[in-house]
């Protein structure tokens, strides 16, 4: 993230092109959310398809409502190293049109907007560790708990004008701390709590739909330009140009070194390799893209493709249910991406730091990307699985066991994904659901 | 009178439909079906994780024929369905008491 620091003697001024640039960003951010919807609907099972979309795309409801209520205010006022607040944000109701982000050439509302949909996507990133088992209603709640009391300070720390991590120099350009470290230890303490899925090891739990997931991968990988290209809040000194092209070399890589990994080690070039190594490669690059040179990023990607295909196979040793993998590849990319900055950031970027393999070759910054990525991770970690816990007491995290084992959708949404019954599948079944929808009809009519 | 049973590859399904037509078969019944011979399936690799899947996909094909013909098709079938590969399937014929076209009210051969 751009410093939040009035640097020009002259006071800026509003820039219709930096501010159409970021109107557009901040809508390829919120595209990413169903894309997520996607790329993770289309692993599960068949019966908790609709489950998995509706726990990414509630959070375009809540997150919403909350950002402009007081998360905006929390994460990006201004008040001690830990939390922020301004009183004029709060419901974002004594905010001029065309009052500028401060230092920047573009309006508040611009910039209100565009961090509100990082903090759409981030807790529906942690979703993705709990496919099948968790009550949506439970979801909802702590959602709004977890934007409220991590993700909110979190993002003070690091991209606050006054945050401790942010003053300390810690580097995370677009949210490879705040966002991927965040959601991907939030999901690891959540799941040490709730527990596996009913059939975790046993049951063939292989995903329904590929071509929904490679859907979704591609349109995080579209969406995240924005998420990336646009954290330099303008384009008037070609750092974001440098972060659109890190981001695209970086994912290629990911998925080549991905893909090259699976097919020494399992034998097979796998579609969900593609997708998933693209994923990999994302997340890497998002804190370390406005600081490395595309080589750089190449060896990022590279890294954290070949070490994310080698981390995902963690939870089958540890026996920890990480249903789609969001430590594997949110948390392990976003520590391998946060990480390498220390050794690959050459000092022309978005800031002057060098890592150890640039300028005077010292360890400096890679200390401070280390404390940035340990304090959040712990924070993330320690604060989730509390709150689950909590939850988990009083109105209770999971859905029964034989909800969970005849599909959450049916239990929570009282829906299901697909229809089979046109498919030689379902005959039976249609008909006797024939009776059920000629008494609906019928009360339909009476009422 | 025998009813012959044959779970074969569900892309073979064209060629016995023809064979079966040129032998002068009137009528077949098709099911899809799943199971697995000596090859036990196949796997699949899931970021990593190996899945064997056991049951592969066939189709179930039953012909009922007059006891001299039966194992002329039997043969007829064989042939149609047989690609040398492993999981062609299996073909079996069983003893018929009775057989009945429910429209007429015909029963043995006529009933073919």
């Amino acid at each position: 993230m751009a410093p939040a620091i009035t640097l020009a003697a002259e006071a800026p001024k509003l820039s219709a092109a930096n501010t159409g640039f970021m109107l557009i960003c901040s809508a390829l951010v919120l595209i990413m959310t169903p894309g997520l919807a996607f790329f993770y609907g289309g692993m599960v099972r068949v019966k908790s398809t609709l489950n998995m979309l509706m726990m990414s795309f509630i959070s375009m409801g809540i997150i919403t409502i909350l950002w402009v209520l007081y998360g905006f205010s929390l994460a990006f006022g201004e008040h001690n190293g830990l939390i922020g607040w301004n009183s004029d944000w709060f419901g974002m109701g004594h905010v001029g049109l065309t009052a500028l982000w401060p230092g920047y050439t573009i309006p508040v509302f611009v910039f209100m907007v565009f961090q509100m949909m990082f903090a759409i996507i981030t807790p529906a990133l942690i979703s993705g560790a709990l496919a099948d088992r968790v009550k949506f209603s439970a979801w909802c709640l702590f959602i709004t708990l977890w934007a409220t009391i991590v993700y909110v300070p979190v993002a003070h720390w690091v991209w606050g004008a006054d945050g401790w991590a942010f003053k300390l120099g810690v580097i995370d350009f677009a949210g490879g701390t705040a966002v991927h470290i965040n959601a991907g230890a939030a999901a690891l303490g959540v799941i040490l709590v709730i527990g596996k899925r009913v059939g975790f090891k046993k049951d063939p739990m292989r995903p329904h739909s590929l071509p929904l997931v490679m859907l979704g991968a591609g349109l995080l990988w579209f969406g995240w330009f924005g998420f990336n290209a646009g954290s330099w809040l303008g384009n008037d000194d070609g750092v974001g140009a440098l972060m659109f092209v890190n981001t695209q070399v970086a994912t290629a890589a990911a998925m080549l070194a991905w893909l090259a990994y699976e097919k020494i080690r399992h034998g097979a070039f796998t579609t969900l390799g593609a997708a998933s190594g693209a994923v990999a490669g994302l997340v890497a690059i998002t804190p370390s893209g406005g600081a490395v040179s595309p080589l750089g990023a190449i060896a990022v990607g590279a890294i954290a493709g070949v070490a994310c295909a080698a981390a995902v196979g963690l939870k089958f040793r540890f026996g920890y249910d990480d249903s789609l993998d969001v430590v594997g590849v949110h948390m392990v990319g976003g520590i391998i991406g946060s990480l390498l900055i220390g050794f690959f950031a050459t000092g022309k970027g978005q800031s002057t730091a060098t890592g150890v393999f640039y300028g005077d070759h010292t360890w400096t910054q890679l200390w401070k990307q280390c404390a940035g990525v340990g304090a959040v991770l712990a924070y993330s970690l320690i604060v989730s699985a509390v709150l689950a816990f909590l939850l988990d007491k009083t109105i209770g995290m999971r859905v029964t066991e034989d909800e969970e084992i005849s599909g959450i959708d049916q239990a929570e949404h009282a829906e299901s994904a697909y229809d089979f019954s046109g498919t030689g599948g379902g005959v039976l079944g249609s008909a006797a659901h024939a009776p059920a929808l000629a008494a609906a009809q019928t009360r339909k009519v009476d009422a | 009178m025998k009813l012959i049973t044959a779970v074969v590859k569900p892309h073979r399904l064209d060629e016995i439909k023809e064979a079966l037509q040129a032998f002068g078969v009137h009528g077949l019944t098709v099911t899809e079906a799943s199971g697995y011979g000596r090859q036990r399936g196949h796997t699949e690799v899931y970021r990593g994780a190996e899945y064997t899947v056991d049951l592969v996909p066939k189709i179930r094909i039953e012909v009922l024929a007059e006891d001299d013909d039966a194992e002329q098709l039997i043969e007829v079938i064989v042939k149609a369905a047989r690609t040398g590969k492993i999981g062609d399937g299996k073909v079996w014929a069983l003893p018929v008491d009775t057989a009945v076209r429910v429209r007429t009210g015909e029963r043995g051969p006529d009933a073919l």
